[in-house]
């Protein structure tokens, strides 16, 4: 086929209608810097309220969409992109994702000496990138939506760079996070080339589209360089996710970087490595000489964050350090998922759900975490600064109490019946001690998040005596708070809506 | 059809007023507060009266059934599907009524955050009515959970002394049980293969396919231990009595009363019939863990000097004869543990109520500190008398526990003989701890103690009427339960004898006329 025939045919497959969410976010974040030089004076409230309203303007169009024209199926751009019902949720999920980190944004950086625009900016960046990641087809695209997503954390993390702890952190992150660039992007050379090597029967010179690459290696699973590739390409991504034994950036990335970032750290980019775990290994690397290696081994990793994460979080006294852990434990959870999600079919919707309903918990207590935060590094950082929460403002006690107890995996909350659905998931793939692991591990982690539930509800504290001031949260900065926790209550109990959206 | 609706409008109802008054924050007036949760305790219990009354299973077995699909029926067959039968309905009333009393003494106690405190017990109350309503699997657990966890809340904000540390060993305690039956329940589902993860649908695959006995045997222990933990079997007990010290005494006579009773449910309701071989494999174990709840915790109990302590240990120790109950697995033995459930749910609540009134009055749960309080007191000591002989199982007022607990040594005697021996000997403990703490606190002479602390404390009255109203509805429907228990036992009986294929008593039956005729009348107490 002559080149530019080949050309024609790319571009006739690109239906630019398909991604207009991203576009419309990626103007959007645009638009911000326009903003910017056309009302500086205005731009600090202007900006936020811009970008949370064209996101949620998008999220409703986006859901719309759905129900006006259903959803489409099928490659798009010469088989970068693959829309399908799990792309469009996690759609849904970054936009959502998004639109209240840019709220946390808005709450952390107020009063601060620092730029505004760039954060949003960068933000909505991001997160379109993010979207686009979820609906990759092809190993050009998620490299380059992942680094785009990277890159931007990067600086997001040093994003307070007059402080030495932001920075230490950018700087801890930039460098592992390289390594795993290093490591995917070699992975990805090693499956290229296993599959384009002529001498083997259905060698590809499209290696990089994950369909024809699953089609080679439908015969050459067991092929030395491919299983090398699929571990190291795996290998990167176990970083991004944070998964044992690639979790050890963590806690200092989380203490470091701002409470906005580090919510956005430990939902979205989590998700982001989540969606691409399914999209490889449920349905790239799912041939049966791979999984055989693949399920073990990911069992193993999954087992070890578990427990890792949630004996390490015991004795954790800072709290973003303690979401960083706990977060491992639920990427733990989440690879859970995965490795059943190679056998049930309907896992991978148990694992879409979990990260649903981690998202409305983490951003529940992310979002108390940002307003009792001082505005020094460190400061309202620690569990004693919590003490007594609930009587200081009753509500950030109660959201708080809704979002460590979804987290904890208790009823009546979200997080309880997304934890139940890997449960269910995990006995249908026969994986029992990988359950039996789980079940264990949320009777741990129950110790840490209700002896921070007992520091904010009883005040008991190892520093009673100091006298805690009062924290008044006005109105307009509730609502977004009320709503997190409501839906995370709501769907503890209906799940029809969540459901709907991933059911498409 | 609209019985139906009502089964669901009782778990509704507690929820939607916790909800108002979630919702509703400081702005609510106290009394306003103290109305919301009137209603919000009153309609659950009337509704499970009038369903009581209207209690008319068809072929099925189970009456008001109802389905709420809430989302994923599609991914792993879960909906709210709500009904009640024969073990059920016992076990419906129960909650109600002692929800109802533990609410109105609540209504008149509570002075410290009294929105937060109604907050936390209409869930807990919602939570109950839902999981003996249920007939979801899922749902069973979803609604017990919901009722756990405003425990721990409970006992950390409003309890007596040590709360924190008993909250924290109860939550640990607690979740470690949930998670094994949680386990254990989607084990008995997903090897069932049925297309539903709700009782009807599981027996019924179950029915038509028999598991390997391993498999049999480890979901069946997964099961047992589970749910044993939760209704603090031998030697997984040590949290109950400390938990229940503490706990706030509404709490407190819910959770002995009503919630521990989820386990045991479960038990009779889902893992011994559906799992034959299993529990058969299981039981000889479980009947001797039962009398390490009969004999080691009783003697423990009558080494207590704090009387709530000693509540606490004696309904640990009350659950052993449960759990005896279950382990016979014939109609007798289950049919007689589950209406000594029922009892017991009663009796305790009475008694945690009662202390409370002690404690209000002597200042102390001391008993060694106490004394000749039944001049003072006499109607205090009536109900306490009461209450005491019910929960050791005397014939009188508390027929209804003599009920069971004779049922339940009947169908001891034709199992396991020999186990009715200690487990009679545990009636007698009983008989000496709660003779000798109405000794105690009511009779012989004020101790120094006693006398030195009244100068201090306010003059002791006896009952006033809101003090009376709680005792009096309990006591009310334990007596009635006593007196005429054919209105619970007869469909209980329905349903135990479709659950349990009784092999043993037919072999009996077919070799001894007279036997039969036993088994019948253990059953039905209130039939001759």
């Amino acid at each position: 086929m002559d080149d530019l025939q080949y050309f024609k045919d790319a571009a006739a497959s690109n239906e630019w209608s398909l991604i207009w969410p991203e576009i419309s976010v990626g103007l959007l974040a645009l638009s911000l810097l326009v903003v910017e030089m056309l009302v500086p004076k205005m731009k600090n409230r202007l900006v936020p309220m811009i970008a949370m309203i064209g996101l949620s303007v998008i999220t409703v169009t986006l859901v719309l969409s759905w129900v006006g024209m259903g959803v489409s199926y099928g490659e798009s751009f010469a088989g970068l992109l693959f829309q399908s019902g799990f792309g469009e949720s996690m759609r849904l999920f970054f936009l959502l994702g998004g639109l209240f980190i840019c709220f946390l944004g808005y709450v952390t950086l107020q009063g601060r000496a620092i730029p505004r625009v760039e954060f949003f900016h960068i933000v909505l960046v991001v997160t379109a990138a993010l979207m686009l990641l979820a609906q990759s087809n092809h190993f050009v695209m998620i490299f380059i939506t992942l680094e785009t997503v990277t890159i931007g954390f990067y600086i997001l993390v040093s994003y307070f760079r007059n402080q030495p702890i932001s920075l230490e952190a950018g700087l801890k992150y930039l460098i592992l996070g390289g390594l795993s660039t290093g490591l995917l992007l070699f992975g990805i050379a090693l499956l290229y080339g296993a599959a384009g090597n002529p001498q083997l029967a259905g060698a590809t010179a499209e290696g990089l589209n994950l369909q024809a690459l699953r089609a080679f290696l439908l015969n050459h699973g067991d092929h030395t360089l491919a299983v090398a590739g699929m571990l190291l390409v795996l290998f990167g991504i176990a970083f991004k996710v944070a998964v044992f034994p690639f979790q050890i950036w963590v806690p200092d990335v989380y203490q470091g970087a701002p409470t906005a970032v580090t919510a956005f750290l430990g939902v979205c980019s989590k998700a982001a490595g989540f969606a691409l775990m399914i999209i490889l290994v449920t349905r790239t690397f799912n041939v049966e000489t791979m999984t055989s290696i693949t399920v073990p081994l990911l069992s193993l990793m999954a087992i070890f964050s578990l427990l890792y994460g949630n004996l390490t979080a015991l004795t954790q006294q800072n709290t973003k350090r303690l979401m960083g852990l706990s977060g491992i434990s639920h990427a733990g959870f989440l690879l859970a998922g995965v490795v059943a999600a190679v056998h049930v079919d309907w896992a991978v919707w148990a694992v879409v759900f979990y990260l649903f309903s981690y998202m409305f918990s983490s951003f529940a207590v992310f979002g108390v975490m940002a307003f009792v935060e001082g505005k020094n590094p460190g400061e309202g950082e620690e569990l004693i600064d919590y003490t007594g929460l609930y009587q200081r403002s009753p509500f950030l006690g109660t959201v708080l109490g809704i979002g460590l107890g979804s987290l904890a995996g208790i009823p009546p909350l979200v997080g309880f019946i997304g934890k139940a659905l890997v449960f269910i998931a995990l006995f249908q793939a026969g994986l029992y001690v990988l359950l039996l692991v789980g079940a264990l591990s949320v009777a741990i982690s129950i110790f840490y998040y209700f002896g921070w539930m007992r520091t904010a509800f009883f005040g008991d504290g190892p520093d009673t005596e100091k006298d805690y001031p009062a924290i008044e949260v006005p109105l307009p900065k509730r609502v977004p708070l009320a709503i997190i926790a409501g839906i995370t209550v709501f769907l503890g109990f209906i799940q029809v809506p969540l459901a709907a959206v991933l059911g498409l | 059809m609209v019985n139906s609706y009502l089964l669901q409008f009782a778990i509704l109802f507690p929820l939607a007023f916790a909800l108002i008054l979630l919702v509703g924050g400081r702005r609510i007036p106290d009394p306003v507060t103290r109305i919301i949760a009137f209603f919000g305790v009153l309609y659950p219990a009337l509704i499970a009266i009038w369903l009581w009354i209207a209690f008319d299973p068809g072929a099925s077995g189970y009456d008001f059934v109802a389905n709420v699909q809430t989302g994923l029926t599609d991914w792993v067959g879960i909906s709210l599907k709500t009904g009640l039968n024969g073990i059920g309905l016992p076990l419906f009333v129960l909650s109600g009524v002692v929800g109802l009393a533990a609410g109105l003494h609540s209504l008149l106690t509570v002075r410290e955050k009294v929105r937060e405190f109604f907050i936390l017990y209409l869930l807990m109350l919602g939570g109950l009515m839902g999981v003996f309503a249920s007939i979801d699997l899922f749902f069973f657990y979803f609604f017990h959970e919901l009722a756990l966890i405003p425990t721990f809340l409970m006992i950390g904000l409003w309890g007596g002394r040590n709360r924190r540390y008993a909250a924290m060993k109860m939550t640990i305690y607690l979740t470690v049980g949930a998670m094994l039956s949680l386990v254990g329940l989607i084990a008995l589902y997903v090897q069932s293969g049925a297309e539903a993860f709700n009782m009807i649908a599981v027996r019924e695959a179950m029915a038509g396919q028999t598991l390997s006995e391993a498999a049999q045997n480890y979901t069946f222990a997964l099961l047992l231990f589970g749910f044993g933990i939760l209704v603090s079997i031998w030697p997984f007990h040590t949290w109950a009595p400390l938990g229940y010290g503490a706990a706030p005494t509404a709490n407190a006579m819910l959770h002995s009363g009503v919630l521990k009773k989820f386990g045991l449910y479960g038990l009779v309701q889902i893992a011994a019939p559906m799992l034959p071989g299993g529990a058969e494999h299981w039981a000889y174990l479980l009947a001797l863990l039962a009398l390490g709840n009969v004999l080691v915790v009783g003697f423990i109990t009558v080494d207590q000097s704090d009387l709530k302590q000693m509540i606490g240990y004696s309904s640990v120790m009350h659950m052993g004869y449960c759990f005896l109950g279950l382990a016979c697995l014939s109609v007798v033995g289950v049919g007689g543990a589950v209406f000594l459930m029922f009892a017991h749910g009663l009796s305790v609540a009475i008694l945690f109520l009662l202390a409370d009134y002690v404690y209000r009055r002597t200042g102390t749960f001391d008993m060694n500190a106490m004394g000749g309080l039944a001049r003072k007191t006499p109607l205090l000591a009536t109900f306490f008398v009461t209450a005491m002989l019910a929960s050791i199982g005397l014939p009188g007022p508390g027929l209804a526990n003599f009920w069971g607990e004779l049922t339940v040594f009947v169908g001891l005697w034709q199992w396991q003989s020999w186990m009715v021996v200690p487990a009679v000997f545990g009636v007698v403990i009983s008989a000496i701890y709660g003779l000798r703490s109405m000794g105690k606190i009511f009779f012989g002479e004020e101790t120094e103690s006693f006398q030195k602390r009244q100068a201090s404390l306010p003059v002791i009255r006896d009952l006033d009427f809101g003090e009376k109203v709680p005792a009096v509805i309990l006591l009310a429907v334990l007596v009635f339960a006593g007196l005429w228990p054919r209105t619970l036992s007869d469909p209980l009986n329905e349903a135990v004898q479709s659950y349990y294929p009784d092999q043993r008593a037919e072999t009996l039956a077919t070799t001894q006329e007279q036997d039969e005729k036993i088994v019948y009348r253990g059953t039905l107490p209130g039939n001759e």
